[in-house]
């Protein structure tokens, strides 16, 4: 798919989402799922395969999201889905992340936890972020098991990592 | 002249023999010496035509003739055997410091074949000893290095183990809150 294309079907979904009043929800679920897809191969073959009929598709997502994200980002991934740009998913969701982000003049930092954060810790997480950076940041957090402990957060190039997996890792180097 | 020396002694008497068969004494003297004379005159004085002279002479000569031959050819012999003798005698010689050359250039050659094969052995040895020792350093190495893997290996496995068995919520909490207060403080 073109970049183009891409920045089409992001602006749009952006523009679905705005009007219907709950963007940052809608931003912040489309980026978990982005995430879980990009980690899943399986769901990702399932939804891009072209062998599988676009309903049956659209049904597995609606299974998946159905009671667990609103019902506008169900609609959006499930017509992305439909439309056969399932594997163009995960670049549209990061290009309406920063389309959102830039809207509001904020950085996009990408936390992995082993855990789920409270919303007084993305706040203040997002607070120290920005105060180390120098950027009003949004954080989106993505839960990720193989951190084990700690945090890592992702802004732009920048990387600051206090997870346990990267200190036991250096252990290991050092052993 | 014999039968004129025998009619003169007629005539003077008669004559009176010992034997009927040998002659008198002086007859054997005077007539052995008038025949040498007889002979020894035809031998010096007669023609060479006269048959069984000149064959008898030519025998003699031819004789004197082989005579000196032989004498002639033994001195060659006698002379060709002292040359062959000096020749035997210096080939001898020469044999001597031939075998005595050899024996030397076989002993320069023992001691040379010697000499390189103990350097030989000896570096060989020495080449040995390296890589053998070379061999033993690697394989303590490569020993020590398992070692130290299979250690390093089983202490991250206790580490992780302990670590994510410790890893319970509060944990994980305080280890957020670390997180933020150290990106805070910047």
């Amino acid at each position: 798919m073109s970049e183009d294309r891409i920045e089409a079907y992001a602006t749009a979904l952006f523009n679905v989402a705005k009007a219907e009043g709950n963007i940052d929800s809608v931003e912040d679920e489309l980026f978990r799922f982005g995430r879980t897809l990009e980690g899943s191969d399986a769901l990702k073959n399932t939804l891009t395969d072209e062998m599988v009929p676009a309903a049956k598709r659209q049904a597995v997502v609606e299974d998946l999201l159905g009671g667990k994200a609103t019902a506008t980002t169900t609609q959006l991934i499930s017509f992305v889905v439909g439309s056969g740009r399932g594997k163009d998913l995960p670049a549209i969701i990061n290009k309406l992340v920063e389309r959102a982000a830039s809207s509001k003049s904020k950085a996009i930092a990408e936390v992995r936890s082993a855990i789920e954060l409270t919303d007084d810790q993305k706040t203040r997480l997002a607070a120290a972020l920005a105060n180390a950076t120098g950027k009003s940041v949004e954080v989106k957090v993505i839960i990720d098991p193989s951190v084990l402990g700690g945090l890592v957060a992702q802004i732009d190039d920048q990387v600051i990592d206090g997870s346990v997996r990267t200190r036991l890792d250096q252990l290991k180097a050092k052993l | 002249m014999l039968a004129s020396v025998l009619l003169a002694a007629e005539e003077a008497g008669r004559i009176t023999t010992h034997s009927s068969w040998l002659p008198e004494n002086f007859e054997i003297i005077f007539g052995g010496l008038a025949s040498i004379l007889v002979i020894g005159a035809l031998f010096k004085v007669a023609p060479g035509d006269i048959p069984g002279i000149r064959g008898w002479k030519k025998s003699l000569q031819v004789r004197t003739e082989r005579i000196g031959k032989e004498l002639l050819q033994a001195a060659n012999n006698k002379q060709n055997s002292i040359n062959l003798a000096e020749t035997i005698r210096a080939d001898k010689g020469d044999i001597g410091a031939e075998r005595a050359r050899m024996l030397a250039e076989a002993d320069q050659t023992a001691a040379r074949v010697l000499e390189e094969g103990r350097a030989r052995v000896e570096r060989e040895l020495a080449e040995t000893e390296a890589k053998a020792m070379a061999d033993i350093e690697a394989g303590q190495g490569r020993l020590t290095a398992e070692l130290q893997g299979q250690v390093a290996a089983l202490a991250s496995a206790a580490t992780e183990h302990v670590v994510t068995g410790s890893l319970d919520r509060a944990t994980q909490v305080s280890l957020i809150e670390d997180f933020i207060a150290k990106v805070g403080a910047g």
